[in-house]
């Protein structure tokens, strides 16, 4: 269990499109550049579960001040394990990292945000003693703009 | 929401064969404990054990047992043996239906679709951990 490194970011990658069957390269190099290598302070952390030197599972969190009124919370954006090395602990172990991190960071709130029919992962966050948080995602579909007239 | 009586009998005698799996728990032990006839909880009791989330162990010291795995299974798994928590009528396609009732049951639908996103993401294990904290 230790911080992302530049040379993870293939792995990280490849393990995302098993997962998810989405390769998304240009996502995953933003995403490095602003947790990777996160300055002191701006509480942000991108974990990785090595195996050798596989990288066998990641996690990525932060510290959201004041989103929507909220006061500072921890923040789980993203979490996947190798899918043959599941049910090994690993998941709990990143998310105990986060937790620790978040601890000392003085913050004692953690959530994140799920599609409701991915129940591996709501298990597995549920397992781990999460609950419905008081407050519901929404949304809405933006309707392409009307033709102008000629 | 509210659960019939016997989804309700069917959850506590998971949680009471899930929280000592090797055990084989009698019908009537459960049946005293949460006061209702063994009678009526045998019919819920067969019905798990149609579904292999308990078996049935005859004999001296029989009675049932947990026979699936906790952290698999799911409360919406139990519930959907015993009832289809998606209860918001469908009218026929070729119905004529009122705008109210197309949006009062767009609004229902979303309160099923939570409930079900929540009962089939807690595991039974998940749960026997509730229940510990809440005891």
């Amino acid at each position: 269990m230790r911080a992302v490194r530049r040379a993870d970011l293939d792995q990280v990658i490849a393990l995302d499109a098993t997962v998810t069957g989405v390769e998304k390269r240009s996502y995953w190099e933003r995403v490095y550049r602003r947790y990777g290598h996160a300055p002191r302070g701006e509480q942000r952390w991108f974990l990785v579960a090595v195996a050798g030197r596989d990288v066998v599972g990641f996690l990525i969190g932060e510290v959201r001040d004041w989103e929507f009124g909220s006061p500072p919370c921890g923040w789980v954006f993203a979490i996947d394990i190798d899918p043959r090395v599941r049910q090994a602990g690993i998941g709990t172990r990143l998310l105990g990292a986060l937790c620790d991190a978040l601890r000392a960071a003085g913050v004692r709130q953690l959530r994140t945000l799920l599609a409701s029919d991915n129940t591996l992962i709501l298990s597995f966050f549920r397992s781990q003693g999460m609950m419905a948080a008081p407050m519901i995602p929404l949304e809405m579909d933006v309707q392409p703009a009307p033709r102008a007239r000629r | 929401m509210k659960l019939q009586v016997n989804t309700l009998l069917a959850l506590y005698s998971v949680l009471e064969f899930a929280a000592d799996p090797q055990r084989h728990i009698p019908a009537s032990e459960i049946a005293a404990k949460y006061g209702v006839s063994a009678h009526h909880l045998a019919k819920v009791l067969a019905e798990l054990a149609r579904a292999g989330v308990v078996e049935s162990v005859r004999g001296v010291g029989g009675g049932y047992r947990f026979a699936a795995n906790a952290k698999r299974l799911t409360l919406m798994d139990v519930i959907g043996q015993f009832e289809d928590i998606s209860s918001v009528p469908h009218r026929g396609a070729g119905e004529a239906v009122a705008p109210a009732d197309r949006a009062i049951s767009q609004v229902l639908s979303e309160i099923d679709q939570i409930a079900r996103a929540t009962f089939s993401s807690i595991t039974i294990a998940t749960m026997l951990k509730l229940v510990q904290k809440a005891g």
